[in-house]
């Protein structure tokens, strides 16, 4: 199992998410988003949390413009998986690989701590290893993770099995931290190999720390 | 020649920046207010000196980049 991990000025999640797949026993290298291309072999290519770009003009719209997330298009267009968490969700929005937008948090705050979300959907490679309704412990830190999506954008969200996680409390009533549209956290695509979601599951991966609830999240795409 | 173009979200997408400056108005009794919207200036320069060609090319930029077209629109201004 081959992971890509794509790093652009101001990403800082990338070695977390490089000590969670290596521990998870994948081979993992970091891509830089000047590249135009990335190799053939990788099973996996995460775009890692952070603030690119200093999160100038939008969350993700500068960093969505770079080379390298040509490559990344083209990995997904083969069918191979791409995974966005955080700062990578809202790059994959703004290269319209996954629907919607994330905008500022309602009430405006930066939120920082762990948070509970239920599995919406397990039909999809990322949450296989959960049953519907599970709930885990994940941390959420972001300023820009408003999900908003149209009513009709919603619609085909749910007839396709999109909606993968929602923010909820620790018996797994759905709550709302952020203002997301039907408390959304993460989403993928139609052909279910494109993943995004605000939560943190790399910064979940020792009890010791807190939770390790990501390791079984990260496991499904291994 | 110079473009003025003007980034905000859309109507029907709340506002969060807007509605917290319309609180703090209020807090202040200006009490005429009755909507807020934040948006985003963009001013830039350009060597096109065709009016129509440089409004499209704005245009352009504005559907690339400027603004997220899911959540915002955009008003372009050129001024001579």
């Amino acid at each position: 199992m081959k992971v890509g991990i794509v790093q652009f000025p101001g990403t800082n999640c990338e070695y977390d998410t490089q000590y969670a797949f290596e521990k998870l026993g994948a081979e993992t290298s970091i891509l830089w988003h000047q590249e135009t291309s990335v190799a053939d072999d990788l099973d996996l290519i995460v775009i890692a949390g952070g603030f690119s770009y200093g999160d100038y003009l939008r969350s993700g719209a500068i960093a969505s413009k770079s080379p390298i997330m040509k490559a990344v298009k083209a990995h997904a267009e083969s069918g191979k998986k791409v995974l966005g968490i955080c700062n990578g969700f809202q790059v994959l929005t703004e290269t319209h690989m996954l629907p919607g937008a994330l905008k500022r948090n309602e009430h405006l705050h930066f939120i920082s701590k762990h948070h509970h979300l239920k599995v919406a959907n397990n039909d999809n490679k990322f949450l296989s290893k959960f049953e519907n309704a599970d709930v885990v412990n994940i941390p959420i830190a972001h300023h820009d993770g408003n999900f908003f999506i149209d009513a009709d954008g919603l619609k085909e969200l749910y007839a396709n099995d999109q909606v993968l996680l929602q923010y909820c409390d620790e018996n797994g009533d759905v709550t709302n931290p952020n203002g997301s549209v039907d408390s959304i956290a993460g989403i993928c695509n139609k052909e279910k190999n494109v993943f995004g979601l605000m939560p943190h599951p790399e910064r979940a991966m020792e009890e010791i720390l807190g939770s390790a609830d990501g390791i079984k999240m990260l496991e499904g795409l291994m | 020649m110079t473009a003025i173009i003007n980034i905000s979200l859309k109507n029907g997408v709340l506002d969060s920046q807007g509605k917290a400056v319309h609180h703090a108005l209020d807090s202040l009794h200006f009490e005429n207010v009755e909507d807020v919207r934040v948006g985003r200036q963009v001013v830039m320069k350009l060597s096109q000196t065709d009016e129509a060609k440089a409004r499209e090319e704005v245009t352009q930029m504005c559907e690339d980049l400027l603004a997220n077209t899911v959540i915002e629109d955009y008003e372009i201004e050129i001024v001579k």
